[in-house]
């Protein structure tokens, strides 16, 4: 048996007390990298579980206006791979929520996936999530991310059929995130019934934990996917409050006061009833 | 992927059954997609086989497109170069004016056969958008077609023969707001939507079935070309040259040549103002191999991997990525690619007008403009057929503008 990874370990962790994992999305370098680690501080200081660190693309066709638009103004603010890595490196993230890379392959193609990996484990990110790298084109990205010891994750969307999803499943690490609705990331009002026929029975196929993303607002829905999944992921919702900061310093505070709040409150939510 | 050899040699065997062209192509989507992607490949496959569709296909493109179009002499162009022996394929004579409607007729009988009843498209220099409305029209299909907004401003008499079919044109204000972004958001409609809505991608390029598909219904037009050329000259051509956005009027002129060894490829790339980053759209030339829209070629991106800009007078070649296959052609050697300035086909739009009494779409004009250098260097009894792919009837307002004549 190998080691047990950091993610892996904080949900075996949660489940043992009978938590769901809160996992918030922020956008890096939006709108520069000193507003992105305050965020990732105060997310930490918050209780929340692990922390999805979104690399900007100039073409991210897995996501809605909410994340690209916050892409575009990191990138036309001239952001780089490596201003992401330095940054985070200079965190101490060994006392902070997992951190989860959500990058394009065409990111990590264009470093080479190898020199990609090595600087985000270096610099202390846990795992990987690869929108537009389906489990079929996966298998050498997975071995290099494991070689790291990091967890690449595979995702499973309500489009998936079974057997595709069994497949999927056979090289999930870490966790499984769950799509909730077939479409682009966004805040919806509802989640789809299917949703939770989903959940229980890919729990049936796998053992590895499942979060739910996509469309994910707040609290409120926490409870409906209480029994059915091990996590919840929030991304539109705090790059949104996220567009706050960056312009007065009371502005920072009040966003950063906000977004700490927002995070409590989910914390809370996700925590054992 | 970095242990992959380059194939010797180029094949017209290609993709395998995961869509490679040799290293590249295959598929780099959302989860979301993949299904329907893998469903879209069995049904195209059934298709493909089965005598009905390929029937009521010709019979479409005979009877409702108007072909098979002419394989034209040019005699004047030719005299004008005093060279080799231009033959110019009419592309532009097809019903809408350009070659993007073999590719719509084919695919609008697949979603007919899929039983979707929505149709999503993108659009550059809206030839293709209009080559789809009018599909959609003729099979009571909905349509809406996503089109960036600078190229609204570019070619507005399509925008409004687009809305005259029914189709619903909505505007790309994201990114570049041109081609690249109409792409992105035709696939987000389509993560969302692909239970029942097709995409009709307009070029070779996209995750797989997407490149093969589109060069098999545009291979239409090398066939016939071969067909008539022999016809005409009773042997082939010594070349046959083509403009190469995304690809797909080239990769459907070069297709059925690539085994005809005898026969040189050129690829003609948009030049723009020159070879800096940002003033041209010549992925073939200038690019990276690299992975945007969900499939692996040469792309133009900087060293983080973020797509760059692109320019180009023309709207459809104004494109930063290429079909996987002409990635594949280009490290095969199979097929050269040169570029062309913007100037370079401003000037052979002209001369082609003057001459031949013909007016090129502005992509095609590159095309013709290196063609017009290539007949120079052959001799009188070789033969260079050309794909005049569509006509420049769209043009006309943003070529006056750029001749100084202000037509309003």
């Amino acid at each position: 048996m190998t080691e047990q990874t950091r993610i892996a370990s904080t949900f075996a962790a949660l489940k043992e007390d009978g938590h769901l994992a809160f996992m918030p999305f922020i956008t890096a370098g939006d709108p520069d990298m000193d507003a992105t680690l305050a965020v990732i501080r105060e997310l930490g200081a918050r209780g929340v579980d692990l922390i999805e660190v979104g690399f900007p693309y100039s073409d991210p066709i897995a996501d809605g206006p909410v994340i690209q638009a916050s892409y575009t103004r990191a990138l036309d603010k001239g952001l780089h791979g490596n201003d992401i890595f330095e940054g985070v490196a200079s965190l101490p993230t060994d006392e902070l929520p997992a951190l989860v890379a959500m990058a394009s392959y065409a990111l990590l193609f264009r470093r080479g996936v190898e020199q990609f990996v090595k600087q985000a484990v270096e610099a202390g990110f846990a795992g990987f999530i690869i929108p537009d790298l389906p489990a079929d084109e996966a298998e050498d990205v997975g071995k290099i991310v494991r070689a790291h010891g990091a967890d690449l994750i595979q995702l499973v969307s309500p489009m998936t059929p079974k057997d595709r999803a069994i497949s999927i499943l056979k090289a999930a690490s870490g966790f499984v995130y769950c799509i909730s609705v077939a479409g682009t990331t966004g805040v919806r009002d509802d989640l789809p019934p299917e949703l939770t026929e989903q959940l229980n029975w890919l729990r049936t196929q796998t053992d590895v934990p499942l979060a739910v993303g996509f469309g994910i607002k707040g609290p409120e829905q926490v409870d409906i996917l209480r029994d059915a999944a091990d996590g919840v992921i929030v991304g539109s919702a705090i790059v949104r409050m996220m567009e706050g900061l960056g312009k007065s310093a009371e502005g920072d505070a009040s966003t950063l006061a906000e977004i700490g709040a927002f995070a409590e409150s989910m914390v809370q939510a996700t925590q054992k009833k | 992927m970095s242990t992959e050899t380059a194939p010797q040699k180029a094949t017209s065997q290609v993709p395998d059954s995961s869509g490679r062209f040799g290293e590249f192509g295959r598929r780099f989507v959302p989860e979301t997609l993949m299904h329907a992607l893998e469903e879209l490949t069995r049904e195209y496959e059934r298709a493909q086989q089965d005598p009905e569709f390929l029937a009521e296909l010709d019979k479409l493109l005979s009877t409702f497109v108007g072909r098979p179009n002419p394989l034209y002499f040019a005699e004047r162009l030719t005299e004008h170069c005093g060279g080799a022996r231009i033959y110019l394929k009419r592309e532009d004579l097809n019903h809408t004016g350009a070659h993007k409607i073999n590719n719509t007729m084919g695919q609008v009988l697949l979603t007919r056969r899929m039983g979707k009843k929505r149709v999503i498209a993108e659009t550059g220099a809206g030839q293709h958008g209009v080559a789809t409305a009018v599909a959609c029209a003729r099979f009571g299909l909905d349509c809406v077609v996503y089109m960036g907004e600078e190229d609204i401003r570019r070619q507005k008499l399509n925008v409004f023969n687009m809305k005259m079919m029914g189709a619903e044109v909505r505007a790309v204000s994201s990114g570049s707001r041109t081609l690249r972004d109409a792409i992105n958001e035709a696939m987000r409609d389509w993560m969302s939507s692909v239970e029942h809505t097709h995409y009709i991608i307009g070029s070779v390029v996209g995750p797989h079935p997407f490149p093969m598909m589109v060069r098999d219904f545009q291979a239409i037009i090398g066939r016939e070309a071969r067909q008539q050329c022999l016809d005409a000259e009773t042997r082939l051509p010594d070349e046959v040259i083509a403009c190469v956005g995304g690809g797909s009027n080239s990769a459907g002129m070069f297709y059925p040549f690539v085994d005809d060894e005898s026969v040189a490829l050129t690829g003609v790339e948009a030049g723009g103002r020159g070879p800096a980053p940002g003033d041209h759209a010549s992925t073939l030339t200038y690019g990276n191999k690299g992975v945007l829209h969900g499939s692996y070629s040469y792309v133009l991106q900087d060293e983080d991997g973020q797509t760059q800009d692109v320019h180009s007078i023309s709207a459809g070649l104004d494109y930063p990525g290429v079909g996987p296959e002409h990635s594949y052609w280009k490290d095969t050697g199979r097929v050269n690619y040169v570029s062309v300035t913007d100037n370079e086909a401003l000037e052979a739009l002209q001369t082609m007008a003057k001459l031949e009494g013909i007016l090129p779409a502005i992509e095609s004009s590159h095309a013709i403009a290196h063609t017009l250098k290539a007949a120079k260097q052959r001799s009188k009894d070789e033969i260079i057929v050309v794909c005049l792919s569509g006509r420049g009837d769209k043009d006309v307002y943003e070529v006056a503008r750029l001749l100084g004549q202000d037509l309003d």
